[in-house]
């Protein structure tokens, strides 16, 4: 068995240089990789680009190298929970790429399995497509876009072992299984970092080929954007 | 005139037994609450849910279980979590039979516009393209006329657009209308309001044919 287990978050991110393009799991603040987030912040890597669903709130997840300014791209496809996030995109000081949440998950997935590009329909007519081929098929249109190209995918995993194996929890899974194996390096926190032989591989979601580095995360907040709740 | 809630309700009527729906954020996350208990519908979010149930009871939350609205919710048995690749294949291959979705303009050819106002408002497309561009049966649930009172049913969105020719159906808070090549077919009203209302809070191409009924149990 080829072993990928790290000791730690900083041993995990070794390697971690400014101007690199990140690629972040989760869904709002859902399965977000909150220890990889906490280090980026600590180790203060600058002109990054992130390529996330989401731009976290304005304290939490992204939004803390959103404060610090560390972010100097944004590839995402909503971002309407985070104010210091539309401020610094509205003032110009951040650069934003927004992208159909469908072919966000897309381009990651093509890097993942070595597609180059493909045609979609997202977009078609509107200012999405500016500047990008568009085909015919069947009589319906459809607009070319490219996999995406990162340094680093950071995810969250529910359980893992050292295998690198990932089983991921409700819909938490999200964006991150689609972007391991996306970046040049995968590193994968887990909540449970589990004996290997442990993990059924019948209900193994990622097959540890497509991570690099995983560890056992620690002091996971898991903090709940919007708490919706029902009377007994 | 109807409020949000008698919009979710009117479109309710639209959902039939055995459909997928994907339901978008505000005025359609409430259509849940009014489909029909006799018969069997699965709603889909698009963070990687399928089975969606009601909210949680208070303590009950998990942080690991959330609509794309990211409220908490609860799955109900059968249901099943995917991921975002397999949650858009379902929407762009055509899987989901329904799709409720909110809109800022509506023009008269069945463009949308809801995710962009150039200079104000930025908050993102979400999965919004992906679901215009693909579905075959598309509700936009809004009001009919904006805040400044303006007509949000156009000739033409002056707005960023979503989606072209997409839209098939809208229900507001005065009318029930079809998207047709000719422009907007009125085709029911919401209680006391008088087709003349309707007229005058539209601007794009509307189509009177007929005694236009009104709508039932909203």
């Amino acid at each position: 068995m080829i072993r990928k287990t790290v000791a730690n978050v900083t041993d995990a991110l070794v390697g971690v240089q400014d101007g690199m393009t990140f690629m972040l799991g989760g869904f709002g603040l859902c399965g977000i990789p909150e220890n990889a987030i906490s280090e980026l912040v600590k180790l203060g890597v600058n002109d990054i680009t992130c390529i996330s669903n989401n731009a976290g709130v304005d304290d939490f997840g992204l939004g803390l190298l959103l404060q610090k300014h560390q972010i100097k791209k944004m590839v995402s496809s909503y971002v309407g929970e985070n104010d210091e996030f539309e401020r610094q995109m509205l003032s110009g000081e951040l650069e934003v790429e927004l992208t159909p949440q469908g072919t966000l998950a897309e381009k990651c997935r093509a890097a993942q399995a070595g597609f180059p590009a493909f045609f979609t329909p997202a977009g078609y007519g509107t200012e999405v497509a500016q500047g990008k081929e568009v085909r015919e098929f069947n009589g319906k249109m459809y607009i070319l876009e490219e996999a995406f190209k990162a340094d680093f995918a950071f995810v969250k995993a529910w359980k893992g072992d050292a295998a690198g194996n990932l089983i991921f929890k409700g819909t938490a899974r999200n964006f991150n299984p689609c972007m391991c194996g996306a970046a040049t390096i995968t590193v994968a926190e887990v909540e449970e970092l589990v004996p290997v032989g442990e993990l059924d591989p019948n209900q193994i979601h990622i097959p540890g080929i497509f991570v690099q580095r995983i560890f056992q995360g620690k002091d996971y907040e898991k903090r709940i954007e919007q708490r919706t709740v029902r009377q007994k | 005139m109807l409020d949000k809630n008698g919009i979710a309700k009117r479109i309710a009527q639209e959902v039939e037994d055995g459909y997928y729906v994907n339901l978008g954020i505000g005025i359609p996350t409430l259509v849940a609450n009014y489909v029909r208990d006799d018969i069997s519908v699965e709603f889909q979010s698009e963070n990687g849910i399928l089975g969606m149930g009601p909210f949680p009871f208070d303590g009950e939350e998990d942080a690991d279980l959330i609509n794309a609205g990211k409220q908490t919710i609860t799955a109900l048995p059968g249901a099943s979590f995917f991921d975002s690749v397999t949650s858009f294949a379902m929407i762009r291959g055509k899987h989901v039979d329904l799709t409720i979705l909110g809109a800022m303009e509506v023009s008269e050819n069945g463009d949308i516009a809801n995710w962009k106002i150039p200079g104000k408002m930025v908050k993102g497309m979400g999965g919004a393209m992906d679901l215009v561009a693909s579905a075959e049966n598309i509700i936009v649930a809004m009001m009919h006329t904006n805040r400044a009172g303006e007509s949000k049913l156009l000739k033409k969105c002056s707005l960023p657009l979503t989606g072209v020719g997409c839209v098939k159906k809208i229900v507001t808070n005065l009318a029930v209308l079809e998207v047709t090549n000719k422009g907007f077919l009125l085709l029911e009203r919401a209680p006391g309001v008088t087709v003349e209302e309707i007229i005058e809070a539209t601007e794009g191409a509307l189509l009177v044919n007929g005694d236009v009924p009104e709508m039932k149990n909203v």
